[in-house]
């Protein structure tokens, strides 16, 4: 693997290549959970110049492992950005023209306060003692980041999976802050199926005796081995029965036959191993049970007595919803249901529903109908905001 | 704000199409379903200052739409038209889609619910030419072309002119206009108590509203 050289622990000491700002001081953020919380720190990453009249801005929402490195090398990895096909001059989302803003979500472990951070109360990371949040916490975060940026109206966010949900609820609470809306792969809640794959993905993370109840960092530990089960488990919900069998089959990894053993005989376990260990480098176990926990609290019909097209009542924001065929995490009759909600208070709005094998992590990939969508939605606005 | 990017003149619409355009007022509220690459909406955006949206079944149609600036959903009449509020458009346009529903009748309720206005337009199976094909041919016709036969014929519910007007009448809908469209293109008034437009008009093109 390709490494920069940053590790976990120096980018919780803040050596990182990107901007970074301090929020929630002296006024603090309320969060969901009543509890007060500030000063913190929202790591973001900016990519092309912003207009005179701020006009041209674009909020990009990362999905549950993603952070504010969309289209440049990861600081740790040394990989391409997780959107770099869509981000870039001349690309889809042209920094040529926009104005894009990537943050880390507040409880990430990429610059962003969290569990991770150092809680200035007692000296030492928050592991536990961090604040249980909600996607409309982060999404508040975020705003708390547009309004000391100056920006009164952002021309689009976009996001995909978890980010389709802070774009959902950038709609809904702040609709006059945001003049479109692209929720890709994402949903108006959680289910109980998506619930189940995260309690399974927590309950590896919290069984690994390296955890230490939390505090692994203090004890000079990292549940490495429980983070991988949990990201292994996650990254087969994110890919299709299809495209598993498209990319891997029954094949055999470098052996000529079956080993009669527990190694990894074929080529998608040796495949998966992989994705869990290299994760475990760049990603913090607390981050992810507390970034989970945020999505599956994520309902928000339920705060419009279960009626979704209240929370878009009398919305001026331009939305396109998309989805993937293949997708059964966060399959088209959620992005449906969504649309039906904007249907019925006569929003204006675009759904299309991308046939691909790709399953879930489409939105990531070189996926041309994507690209022709996206591409013909932000003209089409863009013009209407006469930003061309 | 109008744009000229993919506006469309009327004289490049198909002809249905061009009599639907002129059955809406400047400045209205329109959606369109089955709107297919956006070619109606595209001119009523550019030429009449309309709020144009639309609903297209095939991925290459939304797509077309999209990247034209329009407002369209991936979705069909028979199960998309129920979410939307009463009254919400002007006009709820349905061109040439309704016998290809599976429920018509719901369509056409829901049709001028949504909208103060519908306007429905069909290939007529009474016309003369059909009748004749099954008289002489003895074989099913496919009023809509296409190569279609009777067995792949998306018209799964086939009417002709006076299946609809008892239709309407049924739903208690009044027919402001309705105009027809010979195998010519050519343009003529419906009487919808008579024979005569039964026969000869092979497309019809309907402006409803409640009564």
């Amino acid at each position: 693997m390709a490494t920069s050289g940053l590790s976990l622990s120096q980018i919780a000491n803040g050596e990182l290549p990107c901007h970074r700002m301090e929020l929630g001081a002296p006024e603090k953020l309320r969060l969901d959970s009543g509890i007060e919380f500030g000063p913190f720190t929202i790591a973001y990453q900016t990519y092309g110049l912003l207009n005179e009249d701020k006009s041209n801005a674009i909020l990009i929402c990362h999905a549950l492992t993603g952070d504010q490195f969309a289209a440049d090398p990861h600081p740790v990895t040394g990989k391409p950005g997780w959107w770099d096909l869509m981000v870039g001059p001349g690309k889809v989302i042209d920094t040529n023209r926009y104005y894009v803003i990537c943050t880390n979500v507040l409880g990430g472990c990429m610059g962003t306060t969290g569990p991770s951070s150092i809680d200035p109360e007692t000296g030492e990371p928050y592991g536990l003692r961090f604040p249980v949040l909600t996607i409309a916490d982060m999404v508040r975060a975020q705003k708390m980041l547009i309004d000391a940026l100056g920006i009164d109206q952002l021309f689009s966010v976009i996001g995909g999976s978890m980010g389709g949900m802070q774009v959902l609820e950038w709609a809904s609470r702040h609709g006059d802050r945001l003049f479109s809306a692209v929720p890709i792969a994402g949903a108006a809640r959680h289910s109980a199926q998506n619930i189940a794959f995260h309690e399974v993905g927590r309950q590896a993370i919290t069984a690994d005796p390296d955890w230490c109840q939390g505090n692994y960092a203090k004890e000079g530990k990292r549940p490495r081995r429980g983070l991988a089960v949990a990201r292994m488990e996650a990254h087969i919900t994110y890919l299709s029965e299809a495209a598993l069998h498209r990319k891997f089959g029954r094949r055999l990894q470098d052996r000529h036959a079956v080993t009669y053993g527990f190694d990894a005989d074929f080529e998608v376990e040796s495949y998966l191993r992989h994705q869990g260990s290299t994760f475990v480098d760049r990603f913090d176990a607390n981050s992810y049970l507390y970034i989970t926990r945020a999505m599956d609290y994520f309902d928000m019909a339920a705060e419009h007595d279960g009626v979704l097209a209240g929370a878009f009542r009398d919305t001026d924001v331009r939305f396109c919803v998309v989805s993937f065929s293949s997708d059964w995490l966060y399959p088209t009759a959620e992005s449906r249901t969504v649309v039906h909600a904007l249907n019925a208070v006569a929003a204006n709005v675009s759904f299309i529903e991308i046939q691909t094998d790709k399953g879930h992590d489409a939105f990531l990939l070189d996926e041309p109908e994507l690209h022709r969508t996206l591409r013909g939605f932000l003209d089409g606005t863009a013009r209407r905001r006469g930003l061309i | 704000m109008p744009f000229d990017d993919g506006g469309i003149s009327r004289g490049d619409l198909r002809p249905d199409l061009r009599l639907i355009a002129d059955m809406i007022e400047p400045g209205s509220r329109v959606l369109d379903i089955g709107c297919g690459d956006g070619a109606l909406l595209a001119h009523l955006a550019a030429d009449k200052d309309v709020d144009a949206r639309g609903i297209e079944l095939s991925q290459d149609g939304v797509n077309a739409c999209v990247a034209r600036g329009l407002s369209v959903i991936q979705g069909d009449a028979d199960t998309d038209l129920a979410d939307y509020p009463d009254q919400a458009f002007d006009y709820v346009v349905l061109g040439r889609t309704l016998q290809a529903t599976r429920n018509p009748r719901a369509v056409l309720e829901n049709l001028v619910r949504i909208g103060r206005h519908a306007i429905v337009s069909f290939v007529n199976y009474g016309h003369w030419r059909i009748r004749l094909a099954l008289l002489a041919g003895g074989r099913i016709p496919v009023a809509s072309g296409g190569g279609y036969s009777w067995y792949d014929n998306p018209d799964i519910h086939q009417c002709s002119l006076q299946d609809f007007v008892e239709l309407c009448d049924a739903l208690d809908l009044s027919v402001l206009q309705a105009r027809s469209l010979n195998r010519h293109n050519r343009v003529g008034q419906i009487r919808t108590a008579g024979i005569m437009s039964n026969l000869r008009g092979q497309q019809a093109i309907f402006l409803l509203s409640k009564k």
